[in-house]
């Protein structure tokens, strides 16, 4: 076997997770290598969710959800200021509007206090109107749970893969897995779409696909189906109308029911809902989903401003058997599983990461931590969050932030230049998107999408026709040759 | 921060923003600047490189590079008017100050006596009419298409379906079959077309592309890129209606599905906004809410006719020229105007008269297609102003003029509306 790399351990998969365990990893004198099928770390799972850090009262106790969930929301308080990520404390809210609902709160109040949720409390109707005055009138109470907070789930797979990266770890985008490479039952690398890469240890954090990661190193025990929920997003300017902060109908026996929920950048959302799915790529929207996650929505916030909307989208939640997270060495010596994650996966990201050294480390007791961790990453600022000194000062040290490319979320041409070179930079017009805010905004691209795919071709030397959205065939233009020629 | 004093200050450099300075400087402003975010100025009509702009406001037939260009030749040279391109407005506030950066100066806070909003407007989105379905490349708005395919040089596509049949769409329609595409179909929600009679002649017909009316798409299929689409035939409602689905074969989704007024500064100003029309509430000056504020064209409402663009902004240029100079005739009578029975909205929406009246140039949309029918504008019982009309449509504004010895007449609040009878 010819390899094009060698590592000690491979992970496959950049989603958070994936992303959480290369940054714990990269404390270790390790070899460390990240490889992502995508062109961009986060395109799965972790790019489109409720963006919520749990408080921790949902998972039954004892659950591998429950224990992660408590544990991974500590370790963001104290993540929060190393890795600069985007998180807003504001607490949740379970919503009751009947009495059953109310004794339904009740139960949640004491799973939350049995998983070790601290500030939890049973909040009455006009303590609840007065944090979301928009709430319908028939509220009795909520559950109000003070350590929940919303996050920006991008940012954060970004901010461990970074922090990883400045520690020596390495992340290949564009590397699909075709094979986990196993001799005499152990694991000795993974065949990529790039080549082989030798390691002897292989991180299975592939989302939707863990049970195929699995299945191609001869382990079948895990399976993973895909659960579709969908969302609309609204314009910022529609926020005043909706919630402040975070907002869940109370659960009932076969539903979780779906929020109102503020976003980190000022848009409020609603969704999502839940469906079982065949395919594992079927990520579209549909009439049908819209209009259940609009009513449902309704039931909290009785007048929506639906002209507000400005996208929707979906994503598949990776489901496993017994609806736990799956954390476990597998039978196949050096392969050990962190996948089935759904809800609160982004949560528990940071704690699935220390579970997965823990198991680690029992199958290898020669780790060694550093000594020159650096735990903290320099300070980022998007130039619409700068005080007006700043901005003087960027634009005088580069006059390109003195451009505005896209006008909705004021984002510079300097930022994206920025973006697209940094670690782990954009390749592609979402991935500047998702990195800078450029065409997030209400005319989703209509003013910035050409110029943004100019900048990148300008910035990669590339053709402009070489451009794309995301996927491998996302081609955004065309030459005009190619099309006056056809016929 | 550099801090700039002008007279007029005009945010957006495109035919509004350009027939206002022009206007101002005619009417005796001394110190006017146009602000432009694009690189040049000229706005969207920069990109519109086909022909059928100017037969009002400059008596022939022009492009829109060329109606640009009349518009940028008339200000030009002249010491009294000052443009910034590749300029972008952050922040507007109620004491006119302008907050504005570009690469060469960073930032700049610039103050007028007057400021003149002309921003225009922006393209409605997949988002914002929720189609559903996957999110692949190429959906494009039909202005970003045309930017791309006019002034950058690259296509969107090869075998495009259009959506929506404003004017931009279906002039699209006609760009991409110059260019060798095939255009699929144009699919229109509502049982009449959005646009101009002469595009759907000229960008439709003339290239055999079949217009489909009361008709959307339901699902948008492909994983990186379009794959195809399905669409489906919609009730009196606008409801899909079951088992009307086909799939049309495209690579390019092209939206033409409305425009929508670029306000997000006048917001921050808390300019009195009109929900219909989604500008700001002006009166026959184009003066707003606030003293000082005036606002023209797409920023207002949306025109279907650059041509009109310019004498509303004209008319900002005039009367705010006249409040800088001090030579503003007081008003001394305040009435507003109220659209009912078939008329959906009214351009001003309040009036401001002095002694001896002013012209006042009404500019209305109806609500649904309809022929012979009279339009009146009436003050209280009194009959202003009728006139026969053949034809009405919500995609043509009605314009019609009050002369000053009319509007001399009024006192009390004015209606417009169509009557049937006739």
């Amino acid at each position: 076997m010819n390899y094009i790399k060698e590592a000690d351990v491979v992970v496959i998969g950049g989603g958070v997770v994936g992303c959480a365990i290369l940054r714990e990893l990269s404390k270790y004198k390790l070899r460390s290598i990240l490889v992502e099928k995508e062109p961009d770390l986060a395109c799965g799972t972790t790019k489109a969710n409720s963006a919520i850090i749990h408080a921790g009262f949902d998972a039954p106790k004892g659950s591998k959800k429950a224990l992660t969930n408590v544990r991974g929301n500590r370790l963001y308080h104290e993540l929060q200021d190393q890795l600069n990520l985007d998180i807003k404390w504001l607490g949740s809210m379970v919503v009751a509007t009947t009495a059953e609902e109310m004794a339904t709160l009740e139960e949640l109040l004491s799973r939350g206090i049995a998983n070790g949720v601290k500030g939890l409390e049973i909040i009455d109707k006009e303590a609840v109107l007065s944090k979301e005055p928009n709430l319908t009138p028939n509220v009795q109470g909520a559950l109000w749970a003070p350590t929940a907070g919303i996050c920006w789930p991008f940012g954060a797979a970004l901010a461990f893969a970074r922090c990883a990266v400045q520690n020596g770890a390495e992340v290949l985008t564009d590397c699909a897995v075709e094979q986990v490479l196993v001799e005499d039952g152990k694991v000795v690398g993974v065949a990529t779409s790039q080549g082989a890469i030798q390691a002897r240890y292989v991180i299975n954090a592939a989302g939707l696909y863990g049970d195929a990661i699995a299945a191609s190193a001869g382990d079948t025990s895990i399976h993973i189906h895909p659960r579709k929920g969908e969302y609309i997003l609204f314009d910022k300017t529609a926020a005043a109308s909706l919630v402040q902060g975070i907002v869940f109908p109370t659960p009932t026996k076969t539903s979780k029911g779906c929020l109102v929920c503020a976003t980190t950048h000022g848009n409020v959302f609603i969704g999502p809902n839940a469906q079982d799915m065949a395919d594992k790529e079927d990520l579209a929207t549909t009439t049908e989903g819209m209009n259940a996650i609009i009513a449902s929505a309704k039931k909290l916030v009785p007048t929506l401003p639906l002209g507000a909307s400005i996208t929707e989208f979906s994503g598949l939640r990776a489901v496993s058997d017994n609806g736990d997270f799956i954390i476990e060495a597998s039978s196949v010596h050096g392969l050990i599983h962190a996948t089935g994650m759904q809800s609160p996966g982004l949560s528990s990201a940071p704690a699935i990461a220390e579970e997965v050294l823990e198991i680690l480390r029992e199958l290898d007791d020669t780790l060694v931590l550093k000594h020159d961790f650096k735990a903290v990453l320099p300070r980022h600022k998007a130039f619409s969050a700068m005080t007006r000194a700043e901005q003087e000062a960027a634009i005088a040290a580069n006059p390109l932030y003195g451009r505005v490319i896209c006008r909705c979320e004021t984002v510079t041409e300097g930022e994206i230049v920025e973006v697209i070179h940094e670690t782990c930079g954009a390749k592609t017009v979402d991935g500047v998107k998702r990195r800078t805010r450029a065409g997030m905004g209400r005319c989703q691209g209509g003013f910035c999408g050409p110029r943004v795919t100019q900048i990148i071709a300008r910035e990669l030397n590339i053709p402009v026709t070489a451009v794309r959205k995301e996927g491998a065939a996302s081609q955004m233009f065309y030459d005009k040759e190619a099309a006056g020629g056809k016929d | 921060m550099k801090q700039l004093h002008y007279d007029i200050v005009i945010v957006g450099g495109g035919p509004a923003g350009l027939s206002a300075a022009y206007s101002a400087y005619e009417n005796g402003a001394k110190k006017i600047l146009v602000i432009e975010r694009d690189r040049e100025l000229g706005g969207i009509l920069q990109q519109c490189i086909h022909n059928g702009f100017g037969l009002h406001h400059f008596k022939e037939e022009l492009t829109g590079p060329g109606y640009a260009h009349r518009c940028i030749e008339l200000i030009k040279d002249k010491p009294e008017i000052t443009t910034m391109v590749d300029t972008m407005v952050l922040e507007v506030s109620g004491d006119k100050t302008v907050l504005a950066i570009n690469p060469q100066e960073g930032l700049m806070q610039i103050t007028g006596d007057a400021l003149i909003l002309t921003m225009g407007c922006r393209e409605r989105t997949r988002g914002a009419i929720r189609i559903p379905g996957e999110r692949p490349a190429g959906v494009f708005t039909a202005g970003a298409a045309q930017r791309m395919v006019n002034m950058e040089g690259y296509l969107p596509g090869h075998k495009i379906v259009i959506l929506g049949s404003g004017d931009i769409g279906l002039i699209m329609a006609r760009r991409m079959s110059l260019e060798g595409c095939k255009v699929q179909a144009c699919l229109e929600i509502c049982p009449f077309s959005n646009g101009l009679t002469r595009n759907i002649v000229q960008c439709l017909h003339d290239y055999d592309i079949p217009l489909y009316l009361s008709h959307t798409i339901t699902k948008i299929k492909g994983k990186d890129r379009v794959e195809g689409i399905t669409v489906a035939k919609v009730d009196e409602r606008m409801q899909v209606i079951p088992g009307t689905e086909f799939d049309i074969d495209c690579d390019t989704v092209l939206l033409s599905v409305g425009l929508i007024p670029e306000n997000e500064l006048s917001r921050g100003i808390n300019l009195e906004m009109h929900p219909l029309t989604n500008g700001p509430i002006v009166d026959q000056r184009r003066a707003t809410s606030q003293p000082g504020i005036y606002a023209a064209g797409n920023v207002v409402h949306v025109h279907d006719l650059v041509d009109f663009v310019s004498e509303e902004a004209e008319l900002a240029g005039k009367y705010a020229a006249l409040q800088v100079t001090g030579c503003l005739p007081a008003a001394v009578e305040t009435v507003t105007v109220t659209p009912t029975d078939g008329i959906r909205t009214c351009v001003p929406q309040r009036l401001h008269l002095p002694e001896g009246g002013e012209p006042v140039k009404l500019f209305m949309r109806v609500a649904a297609p309809l022929r012979k029918v009279k339009l009146e504008v009436l003050c209280g019982d009194k009959l202003l102003l009728s006139r026969m009309l053949p034809v009405v449509k919500p995609s043509e504004m009605v314009a019609v003029e009050l002369p000053p010895e009319k509007t001399a007449e009024i006192k009390g609040e004015l209606t417009v509306r169509l009557n049937r009878g006739v």
